[in-house]
């Protein structure tokens, strides 16, 4: 690591770190340092070990080898609370907030200092302000139970918690998938709040798949894979090709539309009627549901979900299959092998006389595994040795094995690398020419306008719907907004 | 040395090993003598927690808030019912057991009845139950205590090839309750509801079906205890079933299944069921008080569940 000799020291510094878990190396000798005023993106595909290092500068692991220095001196016993002192916070992919307690008492249990009489005022005015800055208009009541709060909400809750001061000023932010549950203009008011916060001195590590975002917002990329920085240069030196090839995945370019098709013939499997326009879907037709997030998209698949699938009795032929994006919630099984939860909704199909047929249970992970590469040794290891997007891609392979003629997906994407994102697209495009439904719910627009048809949402009712050509991002923000008005 | 390996990651070798380092400190003062009386009672009455345990194991593999509270209720009221209707007559066996077992299914529809439509949490709702059950068995007994048929008193106090009958019984509940648990559907059902009752409803689960059948198949296990008992004991007492609440729950807890649901075994209930006679067997033949052995009882309780527990925590 030849820096010029900088005139400040670096925030962290990490020299030569590895880690290993069992057999798997997770950080195969990683030298990095954050300086203060820059943003560094930080990219690869899962399990490239981005977690991993980020997890070494936040204090929660400690190297096997290897160093951590913070302002030009070392730092013996580096832990979590050494960390937090010297002013480094993070932001989880998996939300980290306590869902039975309110906003502002989550803020004290990040805030240690923050106790004695009337310390519920002072985190109200903590949070309050910190939200205000980043996300002007967020609604977000400093009393309200992070349980109630959408998926969105939360996220907004947990990035604003961590550019807040309580005593400790935040130097480092490491922000893991931010904009994973943020639609479009929250994911913008908070580039912006980076940028500013860079700006004024501080240090921003910042992980996502969205590689526009990363080239828009970060002054230096590091590329990982494997567990090695493969590629580091400013941001300036990188193009989305150039990133995709430091990844080692080959550029595909923007995923081009798919054709229009006409099904105007195909028979409709699926009617729902609410508030607002008609809810139709037709035989082997992709759905999106868009619009910003958390204004009844999800609800919408919950509904569809819930009226179709026995609770009582099973049902001979399965209705519809879900692909969960919240996977903690409504996904995996966490005590279960992969092998049991990528079959978990299929089973009714491998069972003869209410037993299991364990054999054939077998074959058909393995096939799957093959087909959606899941990057495992074992089908009987935990499903929780996987990484987050290996995770989401059992998810599918559990819903797209069932015979169910229509599959609803929650915005699954998340936290799922580029490669795979493809290969996904792909099943999806081949499944639906079969005859499959989808009815897909996204945040991301590349993804929407993958669909033959497009229902926008605006306070949990349809207020558009866009077809073939007119599925574009300007009609669907046009909508999304429109709404409001109207 | 990967067989101990293999065998030590199973959480229902604790109940087994304490078990037999009872069995032996028991026997040890004894001098040999008795070992094989010891091993017959305790066979017999490990039996009856065993019936009524494996029911409980289901109701508490669903998760987190999930018991049945009415299974001593449920037990006495099959037991005297069953024992009334049958009037020391063999050829009524038969249809006493019919009797019996329908009223486990009665107050199994009626536990989840009231969980589900009253919204009540299971505790609450099988505790109501087990009142009006225990009402139910009072009003048919009327402090009567009838015999029950010779050739079933003769069945449940006798041995097959020096194995108690009802060790056979409940090997055979045991059996099936495996196969149940590991192999068939409704296994991998109630183990999922378990670990996420979201995730498993998202993954077409018909959960609600499942927590039914549950319910009616501990109040149906805890019915045929209950019928067994009462014909083993030479009639049915309106108490009968008051010390196997307590019971049904330890012996599922001892036995490795996981609180928090999930993650159940079933050879740890047999485990359980012979160590918490045994320890009562110890106790009483070093010749101590009541008081002094129901403390002893306790403490030795508590700490087979830290050793068991603090082997998960260890676990990755």
């Amino acid at each position: 690591m030849t820096h010029k000799t900088a005139p400040a020291h670096p925030i962290i510094e990490v020299e030569d770190a590895r880690i290993s878990f069992g057999a798997v190396r997770a950080l195969d000798g990683v030298s990095l340092a954050i300086m203060p005023g820059e943003c560094v993106g930080l990219v690869g595909h899962n399990g490239a070990g981005k977690s991993t290092i980020v997890n070494v500068i936040n204090g929660g692991l400690t190297p096997d080898t290897g160093r951590v220095a913070s302002n030009g001196g070392a730092l013996e016993r580096y832990g979590i609370n050494v960390a937090r002192a010297h002013g480094v916070r993070c932001v989880f992919q998996e939300l980290s907030l306590c869902p039975n307690l309110t906003v502002a008492e989550n803020v004290r249990i990040m805030h240690r200092n923050l106790g004695g009489a009337g310390w519920r005022g002072r985190a109200r005015r903590i949070i309050g302000e910190s939200l205000d800055r980043i996300f002007p208009d967020h609604g977000i009541d400093g009393d309200e139970t992070v349980g109630t709060l959408s998926i969105a909400e939360r996220q907004m809750v947990e990035i604003a918690m961590a550019f807040s001061d309580a005593g400790t000023p935040p130097r480092l932010v490491i922000l893991d998938e931010p904009t994973s549950s943020l639609d479009a203009s929250l994911a913008r008011q908070m580039l912006t709040h980076v940028r500013r916060f860079v700006e004024a001195g501080g240090a921003v590590i910042f992980i996502s798949h969205i590689l526009h975002e990363i080239l828009a917002t970060a002054d230096r990329i590091i590329v990982m894979k494997d567990g090695r920085i493969v590629a580091e240069r400013p941001a300036g030196g990188f193009d989305a090709n150039s990133l995709f090839e430091a990844m080692g995945s080959v550029a595909k370019g923007a995923a081009a539309r798919r054709q229009n098709r006409d099904l105007a013939a195909a028979p409709i499997v699926l009617r729902q009627t609410g508030s607002g326009l008609p809810f139709t879907a037709r035989e082997g037709e992709i759905v999106g549901l868009a619009g910003l997030s958390g204004h009844g998209q999800t609800e919408m698949l919950l509904k569809l979900h819930a009226l179709r699938s026995g609770n009582w009795r099973p049902r001979r032929d399965p209705a519809v299959a879900f692909v969960a994006g919240d996977r903690r919630l409504n996904g995996i099984f966490e005590l279960w092998s992969i092998l049991k939860n990528l079959s978990v909704a299929s089973l009714g199909d491998l069972t003869r006389h209410g037993l299991v047929d364990e054999k054939a249970e077998e074959a058909r992970a393995e096939s799957w595994k093959a087909r959606i590469e899941i990057r495992t040794q074992s089908m009987a290891n935990p499903v929780l040795s996987l990484s987050g997007g290996n995770q989401q891609k059992v998810l599918f392979a559990r819903a797209l094995s069932t015979r169910a003629p229509v599959v609803l997906m929650d915005d699954p994407m998340r936290g799922v690398d580029v490669g795979t994102k493809q290969e996904v697209y792909r099943i999806i495009r081949s499944e639906a020419e079969a005859g499959r439904t989808f009815v897909w719910y996204s945040t991301e627009m590349e993804e929407v306008c993958l669909c033959d048809r497009v229902y926008v949402f605006r306070e949990g009712a349809i207020v558009a719907e866009l077809d073939g050509d007119e599925v574009s991002e300007k009609n669907i923000l046009a909508a999304s907004f429109q709404g409001a008005a109207a | 040395m990967k067989a101990v390996h293999l065998l030590a990651a199973k959480p229902w070798i604790w109940s087994w090993l304490a078990a037999a380092v009872v069995w032996t400190a028991t026997v040890a003062v004894t001098g040999g003598a008795g070992a094989f009386g010891l091993t017959q009672a305790a066979l017999t009455f490990a039996a009856f927690s065993v019936i009524v345990g494996t029911g409980q194991m289901f109701v508490i593999t669903l998760g987190p808030g999930n018991i049945d509270l009415s299974v001593p209720a449920t037990m006495t009221l099959a037991g005297t019912v069953a024992l009334k209707l049958m009037n020391v007559d063999n050829g009524m066996i038969a249809p006493g057991l019919v009797v019996a077992l329908a009223i486990g299914i009665a107050v199994g529809v009626g536990n989840y009845g009231l969980i589900k439509l009253l919204r009540i949490p299971p505790i609450i709702a099988t505790l109501a139950m087990s009142f009006i059950v225990q009402s139910a068995a009072i009003w048919t007994n009327r402090g009567l205590r009838i015999k029950p048929p010779s050739l079933l008193a003769e069945f449940t106090t006798s041995s097959t090839f020096a194995i108690p009958n009802m060790a056979i019984v409940a090997l055979l509940v045991a059996v099936i309750a495996w196969v149940l648990l590991e192999k068939s559907l409704y296994g991998r059902w109630i183990l999922a509801i378990g670990q996420s009752m979201a995730a498993a409803r998202m993954a077409g689960i018909p959960v609600d079906g499942t927590r039914f059948a549950t319910y009616v198949l501990c109040a149906v296990l805890a019915a045929l205890c209950g019928y067994l008992l009462a014909c083993f004991s030479g009639g049915a007492a309106l108490n009968m079933g008051a010390e196997y609440l307590l019971m049904s729950i330890a012996v599922v807890v001892i036995g490795g299944t996981s609180v928090a649901g999930g993650d159940s075994n079933v050879p740890g209930i047999w485990g359980a069921s012979l160590f918490l006679f045994l320890v009562v067997s110890m106790l009483n033949t070093y010749g101590l008080g009541a008081g002094f052995r129901l403390i002893m009882t306790g403490l030795i309780i508590i700490g087979v569940i830290v050793v068991a527990s603090g082997r998960r925590a260890r676990q990755p």
